[in-house]
């Protein structure tokens, strides 16, 4: 825990009936950062948010902010304001008094509590919308007088639970740049719990993936996409290829029956290792200069690329590719040294 | 269409006006009338002298509603956060004793309070009593909560497993404790269900007269006694009763519209 450290969560355990939910899960959340934490459902994300949020007490491990122990204090204690999946504004007050709540609460006096919540409205755009009712604005509109009503009072760290989940395709672009917007501007921490790989890597600093209650990997989009630390990392960020390998020796790898230059090393000597293999990375050459040669099975239309299935000795490579090829056609395919990701094999 | 769903509407609008209409157009007759059937605005008039009977009816109604709401209020939100299963055996059990004829229900507590009924059996085995239980407005106020407590729990339980837990949860994000997600949220917002509960109880507490009859006594004659009196008892004046039925009837609508005003009030919303 370095001094940057805003919230600290030490082996946290949660089960639901007896059923593991949290292995013993830590992770450090730097201040001021977008954190983003991603995985299938049920993997444990919106339960790691609520163990921060104060709604659920873990079983066992400790949550700490700014390095004291919050595991026990109620969630009305914390300096910690949440942005909910379903928005849960209150329908029995207008706008401008859902926003207000929290001020009110901490009898903040009637002036700056004013300025306060119309600067707030001003910011997410609903300046004009104070006396309207909360159920009749649309979903982005109560989204962003949720982000308001968490945001007016100067939160240390700012929950969201897939708050873009309910909204359609344009309006989450949208707002996934509004937010990102909001997070610098407001300069604070964002913890956002989604599904979506391609929301968490537009938006974050680091990403926190997580399946089965356990982390799998932490780092930066960039790092994430490309240096996946397994299978399950790489499958869900993206699309892939992932194959089976012996690591010969440092920089040489076979798979698919051929010998490739890589540029990992350290395994043991024919180590087994899972290879990742990004379908834009695999590049379309004539048949005889290929490293590999295979068969195309099928060609969809993707708009920006076309989508190839190859069957190359028994398996089925995803290659995306600008130019589209006829299905039956025989073509190579060569792999550069870079685009070749060498995973240690999941104990599964 | 607009035909079809008036053939259809068609049996209950005959019911209406024979059963509902009809009679109230009777009573409104007959309260201003004498027995020759003249007007007069004496049956109205003569009501005064009833005046104690009719503070009391709504004093020992009023009492009876606070008390099924106070009950009731914490009951139906904890039914309401149970997990579904369990929400249903409560409420089944809630519902039970309805299933039982009122009047018999209200008998049970006769034998219950009575001088030598099973309570001040009990008590006398500590060397208590007997108690003077029967017989009271107290006897009374708890025939009526007895009998009419599930009819506040469920527009209350109904109204609040509408509420998300996302909304007390928002709360408390928000910095409110528990009293302040009480007052200013779960409160609020089960408005509707406390107006319907209030009048659901409210009104037949008011105009009941088995209840005061049974458990009462001669001496906690409460209106519906009276009214009951005039129609079937000796006393028999239905001008006199018809009269009574109507003070009663423009009581119990001022009180319903004074709850529903708190209801639309609510509905606004966004008091600034």
């Amino acid at each position: 825990m370095d001094n940057n450290t805003i919230i600290a969560l030490k082996n946290i355990v949660v089960d639901f009936d007896g059923e593991a939910v949290l292995n013993g899960l830590s992770l450090d959340i730097h201040d001021k950062e977008f954190v983003t934490l991603l995985g299938p459902s049920g993997c444990g994300k919106t339960t790691t948010l609520r163990v921060i949020g104060g709604f659920l007490e873990p079983k066992s491990g400790n949550v700490f902010f700014n390095a004291k122990d919050i595991t026990h204090l109620p969630p009305y204690k914390r300096q910690v304001n949440t942005v909910f999946q379903k928005y849960a504004l209150f329908p029995h007050l207008n706008v401008y008094e859902n926003v207000a709540f929290g001020l009110r609460l901490r009898k903040v006096d009637e002036k700056e509590l004013k300025t306060r919540v119309l600067e707030m409205l001003e910011m997410v755009g609903l300046r004009g919308f104070e006396r309207r009712n909360p159920v009749t604005l649309s979903g982005g509109q109560q989204q962003r007088v949720a982000i308001a009503r968490a945001l007016v009072n100067h939160p240390k760290v700012l929950l969201l639970d897939e708050p873009l989940g309910a909204l359609d395709l344009k309006l989450r672009k949208e707002m996934q740049g509004e937010l990102k917007r909001i997070q610098q501007n407001a300069d604070i921490t964002f913890i956002y719990v989604t599904h979506d790989q391609e929301e968490a890597l537009t938006m974050s600093d680091t990403v926190v993936v997580m399946n089965g209650g356990y982390i799998q990997q932490i780092g930066s989009p960039v790092d994430i996409y490309n240096e996946p630390e397994n299978a399950f990392v790489a499958d869900f960020i993206g699309e892939s290829n992932i194959l089976s390998a012996v690591m010969e020796r440092d920089f040489s790898v076979e798979f698919a029956g051929h010998q490739f230059t890589c540029v990992d090393k350290g395994f043991a000597k024919r180590a087994l290792v899972d290879v990742v293999v990004r379908p834009e990375d695999i590049q379309v050459v004539p048949a005889i200069q290929g490293q590999l040669s295979g068969v195309v099975k099928s060609v969809i239309f993707k708009g920006v690329h076309y989508e190839m299935i190859v069957e190359q000795a028994g398996t089925d490579w995803k290659i995306h590719s600008t130019q589209a090829q006829q299905p039956g056609q025989i073509i190579g395919m060569n792999i550069g040294p870079d685009e070749i990701h060498i995973m240690h094999k999941m104990e599964d | 269409m607009k035909l079809k769903s008036k053939i259809i509407a068609a049996p209950y609008l005959v019911w209406m006006t024979a059963f509902i209409i009809a009679p109230l157009l009777m009573v409104l007759y007959f309260a201003f009338t004498d027995k020759a059937g003249s007007f007069t605005l004496e049956n109205l008039s003569g009501l005064s002298q009833y005046t104690p009977v009719f503070v009391r009816s709504i004093l020992l109604a009023a009492i009876a509603t606070v008390i099924c709401l106070v009950l009731a209020y914490p009951l139906s939100f904890m039914l309401s956060r149970l997990r579904e299963g369990k929400q249903r055996i409560m409420l089944m059990l809630v519902m039970l004793p309805m299933w039982m004829n009122f009047l018999l229900r209200t008998y049970a507590w006769m034998t219950l309070l009575e001088r030598n009924g099973l309570i001040n059996r009990f008590l006398g085995l500590f060397g208590i009593g007997p108690l003077n239980m029967i017989n009271t407005q107290g006897a009374v106020v708890l025939g009526m909560v007895y009998n009419y407590l599930p009819y506040m729990i469920l527009p209350l339980y109904t109204i609040m497993v509408k509420i998300d837990d996302s909304l007390i949860e928002a709360a408390q994000d928000l910095g409110a404790g528990r009293v302040h997600t009480l007052t200013k949220v779960l409160l609020p917002l089960s408005v509707p269900g406390i107006t319907t509960g209030i009048t659901m109880v409210f009104v037949p507490s008011i105009s009941t007269f088995i209840i005061s009859r049974m458990l009462g006594g001669g001496s906690n004659l409460l209106i519906g006694d009276l009214i009951e009196l005039q129609f079937l008892g000796n006393s028999y004046n239905y001008n006199l009763g018809s009269a009574m039925s109507l003070v009663l009837m423009v009581v119990v609508l001022l009180c319903m519209s004074f709850t529903n005003q708190l209801d639309n009030e609510n509905k606004e919303g966004g008091v600034v």
